[in-house]
């Protein structure tokens, strides 16, 4: 589903999209790193995940074209097969791999997986954010090692059907540019907890049929539809809207509309509900403020008043001090 | 977050106007401070594309890299930031006042007293939002390793002395920024939405042109839809109308206007430098003019409006009076400033890539410190802030209801007068908890005796009464003072002394011995792609 | 070994031998040890000092709270009343435990060059920053060194040539009131843990492990062991006859009391709640508290354990205790206590309960009625430290819908290039634990 076009359609597009430049850069690195039979991909992978295996010198390359995902899935597992047992340092250019999501299967094409020597798999993430210094965006590299987790697992299945079953590394060889430059730096990093967290909410994740069951009989998402319909299909999928959405989802102007109409509290932030108890809105909480409305005895509403008493008590405090020293300034030409 | 300041929040939804959480400023603003608005490239690190850069709101000055992929144009522009800027550093490392402090004298290893310099006043920066600090610490990081011709004849790009100086001193300044309470160097989305509750999340607050929304809209207008109109209204050509403030750009406009003009660019640069007679060259040079004023033009554009509002948010702030300890904290930033100088003046090594095991514990130690001390200052100044933590149950304020005078025991009593409080707060106190009050600017110390019922405490003072029998006139709380005593401490202890680096234990790594003079960036050709 | 030959006494031994062995004639500067809950740190502590002193070697000892090093000086004078020991205290009011002053051989002062020539001398980690030596300590014993910060040890490490490093890993981190991520992935990051810090730069000292938890009951280790140590597992030191909870008064059918039951019976239970989003102090869910607490006194409870087979001892308030998240939960379960008539139920925090031991606890979860779950309440020491404290049964008091809630808030933790990954998601942990309190769980509206 093209979450982007659908926004627009909606009427509320989303900010992304990216910048050319990133996108030229972006790819010339990653083209930089695996230029040459991926040799420095491959010299990272050997330093940083395998240092006491033997350098990699004129690994393998399968091809992977096929025709079609499930086609690339299965050339994908054919050459992992194939490598496992070679021996020597192979790299997957672009494999695809299939994850069984809430009952469909979604496919995944990470950047690289390379084979070691001793037949294990590792999954590579090539990203064009800056290693400056050894040290990167949290956020980003955070991001990165949940992307790898799923790799992880989707190895891992493949894995399983194999004999002896290979090992798959949890972890991962991050590649990104060192410092200011355009040349790659390596870094090894663990996603074990990602790939458990991960694992587990693929158990839980809501089954597609089941978001199905609560759409109203022929609801399409399709973005030729008009924005009426469409919008009562997305409001129909349950949601929670929270700010930290606007950087990580195409639909979040939508969703934040959505949740100011609704006057939710938590457009404002997901913390701000801690203290509020039962009141969602925002008009709920100020009643209960003002003492309008609310059961005194409930201890969020009886904070509420506290505190709207002691902040009009200290902007009352406030306003009296500022006069006064503006009838002092007045004494004092 | 305070459930004042949630209320704040609430109450600007549903007002469409951002409320006050402070009724003072509780950062120093220089009467001239210098502002600094930069654009970068998408996708590399630190590579910029342009700034406004300057003290004076109405002619501020505009810094272009046409290509920002050509690294000799991205030189000159650093080198053009250092041409403005470092003559603003300068102009007040030369004022100086005399000061004390406290050292250890090498010798004796006693604490004594030194005359020494202190800068009258320090250079503030200010940047538009906290993605500026990054770039001034990115812009710093890139420029304190640059090789000189004079360092090193052979490198390849040698700098001019003042880039790698600048570095030095945009590190110096986005190291300080890090320092709660600090204001050498501030994100003015961070000091307006330390003073300002809008009806929008903490990441939509930085938004400069949003916040400003909801601060101060138009005339006519709500702020909830000035400040949607600054976050999202395009035009006809699916531009922005309010540019992102920075530095990063909206993609839109890199893809529509700024790529076809820096291609424009790069073809009549490429025609010069084919051209094969003067008269060629001089209509080619007038075309490669012309197209970068073309890249120029739209720089200014996406800067000018967050450069007109930063001053906008400035005026603002100076509408607020000052708080009481802000001065106290910009002195340390003056000390800050006067140290970094006289580092620099002495002939010290740029800093390192990274800080080593002792300086690192030093700058956590400082910043935990002035973090207690900044909370507890601003709470002192301001009785929003306090009434925060009133509401926490970190301090209370209430009425004195009675005095009884009473004596410590021992050969020389002292007074120990009880204080009888009334109060509708409620202190998380401990048994024999000790409180504190402001008392002409200092804190006088009290502890908890006992409670006679719900909300009525009875405090021993302890402090602060004089070195005689009957305390002194003043120094006792009275009958029917309204007074607020807090939890927490007024100033802040000196932590423990740590080791010099030289004597690093072995639990660290030990001694790093001798600083070896860290190496410059590699510089590759792939920089232009 | 198989679970059958498995002797939890013999293996202890061995380890502490082993422990003891290096500390004594090794020949690294440290010895580390990770000791999960209740796997007998403390007097792991006290014997090492011990035979150290008994060997001639002076001795100081790092603590991280006054209450540690006051507890650490009363066991040692239990364990030797003949030797001397010092106890450096601040110059502040009440710095010390005033039952230090009936002991003839505890000599306090709040300077160092008072207790020159002691055996062994004790303290806090901040009160040892401000010492000066011309000579180091031979010896120095670091307990809780896992809450003990990077940037603490860096400002005590010159005073000692070699040192004895015990604490739980699982249980909270130290904390730093600042930013610090420009130092994170370096190995002397200021705010990591001591431990973090010192292994990185000593990556070749022993490190042993306390294999067996005393304390927790064969109904709670395989738990803990699996949700919070799941690089390091360790094992009950008791089977699951070893221990009996009784209670002479009959469940009167009431949630609280058939929730006491199923922990009597399984070592777990969890009171449920309706769901319901509620402030931090949910009065329901305070009062559901406390009359777990109430009856659990007054059914005239009976603990029987291994230390006394076959002896009943009574289920005392001393040896309940409630655990929280936040302060001002705490003190709303202190005051329903008070109205219930309840006194001397230790109430308090993760933080101040570590270290503690109960035979019965009643837990607060700290997500119930959350309509967020925060950093902070998934934080999976803060779970760890409330799901370990107790020697027969633990009961959660919890809303419907904190599975529901988790979904909701899927773990997006950042990642520091280079640091060490030593625990579980906060996230997964309180998964793993809700699975199984979900087994034992009595749906109750008050």
């Amino acid at each position: 589903m093209d979450k982007a076009r659908l926004a627009s359609a909606l009427g509320a597009p989303s900010a992304f999209g990216q910048s050319q430049f990133a996108l030229t850069r972006g790819n010339a690195f990653e083209a930089r790193v695996k230029a040459d039979g991926g040799a420095e991909l491959l010299r990272l992978a050997h330093a940083r995940l395998d240092p006491g295996a033997e350098p990699p010198a004129g690994a393998a390359v399968p091809d992977l074209s096929a025709h079609g995902p499930e086609g690339r899935t299965a050339r994908t597992a054919l050459a992992l097969r194939e490598a496992a047992g070679a021996g020597g340092w192979t790299l997957l250019d672009h494999p695809m791999l299939a994850l069984d999501v809430a009952g469909s299967p979604a496919f995944l094409e990470p950047d690289a997986v390379v084979v070691h020597p001793d037949g294990s798999w590792s999954v590579v993430e090539i990203k064009s954010f800056p290693m400056l210094d050894g040290s990167a965006d949290p956020a980003k590299v955070g991001a990165a090692a949940r992307q790898a987790a799923v790799y992880v697992l989707a190895l891992e299945e493949v894995a399983a059907r194999l004999a002896p079953v290979p090992r798959v590394h949890h972890r991962v060889l991050l590649v990104c540019p060192r410092d200011f430059s355009n040349l790659a730096a390596g870094c090894a990093v663990d996603v074990r907890k990602q790939r458990a967290v991960t694992a587990r909410q693929l158990a839980r994740l809501t089954r597609i049929e089941e978001i199905a069951k609560v759409l109203p009989k022929g609801a399409t998402f399709a973005p030729d539809r008009g924005a009426e319909e469409l919008t009562a299909a997305v409001e129909a999928v349950p949601a929670t809207y929270a700010p930290e959405c606007l950087s990580a989802c195409e639909l979040a102007f939508h969703c934040r509309e959505r949740s100011r109409e609704a006057g939710a509290v938590t457009r404002l932030g997901r913390p701000l509900r801690a203290e509020l108890g039962g009141l969602t809105t925002v008009e709920d909480v100020l009643a209960a403020a003002r003492g309008e409305r609310g059961d005194p005895d409930d201890p969020a509403v009886a904070a509420l008043r506290r505190a709207a008493a002691l902040r009009a008590e200290a902007l009352r405090t406030a306003e009296a001090r500022a006069c006064a020293d503006a009838e002092v300034a007045a004494l004092c030409p | 977050m305070s459930l004042i300041t949630t209320l704040a929040r609430l109450e600007a939804v549903s007002s469409g106007r951002a409320q006050p959480t402070a009724t003072v400023r509780h950062r120093h603003l220089s009467e001239r401070p210098l502002v600094f608005v930069p654009l970068t490239t998408a996708g590399e690190a630190g590579a910029p594309l342009g700034a406004l850069v300057g003290t004076d709101r109405d002619a501020p000055r505009l810094l272009v890299v046409p290509q920002p992929r050509d690294r000799d144009l991205r030189f000159s522009f650093l080198a053009d930031l250092a041409d403005t800027v470092l003559p603003y550093l300068d102009s007040h490392a030369e004022s100086v006042e005399a000061a004390e402090r406290t050292e250890t004298d090498p010798e004796t290893g006693k604490r004594v007293k030194v005359e020494v310099e202190l800068c009258a006043d320090a250079p503030q920066l200010i940047v538009p939002s906290r993605a500026g600090l990054d770039l001034v610490r990115l812009l710093g990081r890139s420029m304190r390793f640059r090789r000189t011709a004079e360092q090193d004849p052979e490198a390849p790009h040698p700098a001019p002395p003042r880039i790698p100086l600048l570095g030095r001193w945009l590190t110096h300044y986005g190291e300080r920024s890090r320092v709660p309470g600090s204001a050498l160097l501030l994100a003015l989305t961070d000091v307006l939405s330390r003073h300002w509750a809008t009806g929008q999340s903490g990441l939509e607050d930085q938004h400069l042109g949003a916040l400003l929304a909801w601060i101060d809209p138009p005339d006519g207008t709500r702020g909830d839809e000035a400040a949607r109109g600054a976050e999202l209204a395009r035009d006809a050509a699916g531009q922005l109308l309010c540019p992102p403030a920075g530095p990063a750009t909206d993609p839109a406009f890199d893809n529509k206007l700024l790529a076809p003009a820096i291609e424009r660019y790069d073809r009549a640069r490429t025609a010069l430098a084919a051209a094969e007679d003067a008269l060629a060259a001089d209509d080619r040079l007038a075309a490669l003019t012309a197209a970068e004023r073309e890249v120029r033009d739209l720089v200014e554009s996406r800067t000018r409006p967050t450069w007109d509002a930063v001053w906008r948010g400035l005026d603002l702030l100076r509408a607020l009076p000052q708080g009481a300890h802000a001065e106290e904290r910009w002195t340390r930033d003056r000390w800050s400033f006067t140290g970094h100088r006289d580092r620099v003046l002495a002939g010290e090594p740029p800093q390192p890539r990274r800080d080593d095991a002792v300086t690192a514990a030093n700058k956590l130690a400082a910043r935990e410190r002035e973090q207690a001390r900044l909370e507890a200052q601003e709470a002192l100044d301001d009785p929003l802030v306090m009434a925060g933590r009133r509401l926490a149950g970190e301090a209370f304020a209430g009425e004195v209801t009675d005095v009884v005078l009473a004596y410590s025991e021992g050969k020389r009593p002292s007074p120990r007068p009880l204080v009888t409080v009334r109060t509708d707060d409620r202190p998380h106190l401990a048994e024999r908890a000790r409180v504190y009050r402001s008392l002409g600017g200092k804190p006088q110390s009290a502890e908890l005796v006992g409670q006679e019922a719900e909300g009525v405490l009875v405090l021993r003072v302890l402090d602060r009464m004089g070195r005689g029998r009957e305390p002194e006139p003043g120094s006792v709380p009275e009958k029917g003072d309204r007074l607020c005593f807090t939890l927490f401490e007024h100033e802040q202890r000196g932590g423990a002394k740590l080791p010099d680096p030289q004597d690093t234990p072995w639990t660290h790594g030990g001694p790093p011995g001798e600083p070896a003079p860290e190496a410059p960036d590699t510089v590759t050709e792939e920089d232009v792609l | 070994m198989t679970t059958v030959d498995f002797d939890p006494g013999a293996a202890a031994a061995r380890a502490t031998d082993a422990i003891l062995h290096d500390t004594l004639h090794g020949t690294e500067r440290g010895v580390v040890v990770d000791s999960p809950p209740g796997a007998g740190k403390s007097t792991l502590v006290v014997r090492a000092a011990l035979e150290l002193a008994d060997a001639g070697r002076p001795l100081m000892i790092v603590a991280q709270t006054n209450a540690q090093v006051d507890d650490l000086v009363l066991r040692l004078a239990e364990k030797n009343p003949d030797l001397p020991v010092g106890r450096l205290h601040s110059s502040d009011t009440d710095a010390y435990d005033k039952a230090l002053d009936d002991l003839p051989q505890v000599r306090t002062s709040a300077r160092a060059a008072d207790l020159g020539g002691l055996p062994v001398v004790l303290s806090t980690a901040a009160k040892w920053a401000h010492v000066k030596v011309d000579e180091p300590w031979p010896h120095a014993i670091v307990d809780e060194a896992y809450q003990m910060r990077s940037d603490s040890l860096l400002a005590v490490a010159g005073l000692f040539e070699r040192g004895l490093f015990v604490g739980d890993p699982g249980q909270l981190d130290p904390f730093a009131i600042v930013g610090s991520e420009q130092w994170a992935g370096l190995s002397y990051d200021p705010s990591a843990s001591a431990v973090t810090t010192l292994l990185a730069h000593n990556p070749a000292l022993p490190q042993h492990r306390l294999p067996v938890s005393w304390r927790l009951p064969a109904s709670a280790a395989p738990l803990v062991s699996r949700a919070f140590y799941p690089y390091t597992p360790f094992r009950s030191g008791t089977g699951h006859g070893d221990r009996r909870l009784a209670f002479a008064v009959p469940s009167d059918g009431s949630g609280p009391d058939r929730v006491i039951d199923e922990a009597a019976e399984s070592g777990w239970g969890l009171l449920e709640l309706p769901a319901r989003h509620t402030p931090r102090t949910d009065p329901e869910a305070v009062r559901a508290v406390a009359a777990v607490v109430r009856r659990l006194l007054d059914r005239g409870g009976a603990a029987t354990s291994e230390r006394a087979p076959g002896t009943p001892l009574p289920l005392t308030a001393d040896r309940i205790a409630v655990g929280t998240a936040h302060r001002d939960q705490a003190a709303a379960v202190r005051a329903a206590l008070a109205e219930l008539g309840v006194a001397d139920v230790t109430v308090d925090t993760a933080n101040r309960l570590q270290g503690r031991e109960y035979d019965v606890t009643v837990v607060l979860h700290p997500l119930s009625g959350r309509p967020d779950a925060t950093a902070f309440h998934l934080e999976t020491g803060r779970l760890c430290v409330l799901a370990s404290r107790h020697r027969h049964a633990c009961i959660v008091v919890c809303r419907a819908g904190v599975g529901d809630l988790l979904d909701d808030y899927p773990s997006t933790e950042p990642v520091q290039l280079g640091t060490l990954v030593k625990f579980p998601d906060g996230w997964e942990a309180n998964h793993a634990v809700l699975a199984q309190l979900s087994e034992h769980r009595v749906g109750w509206r008050p």
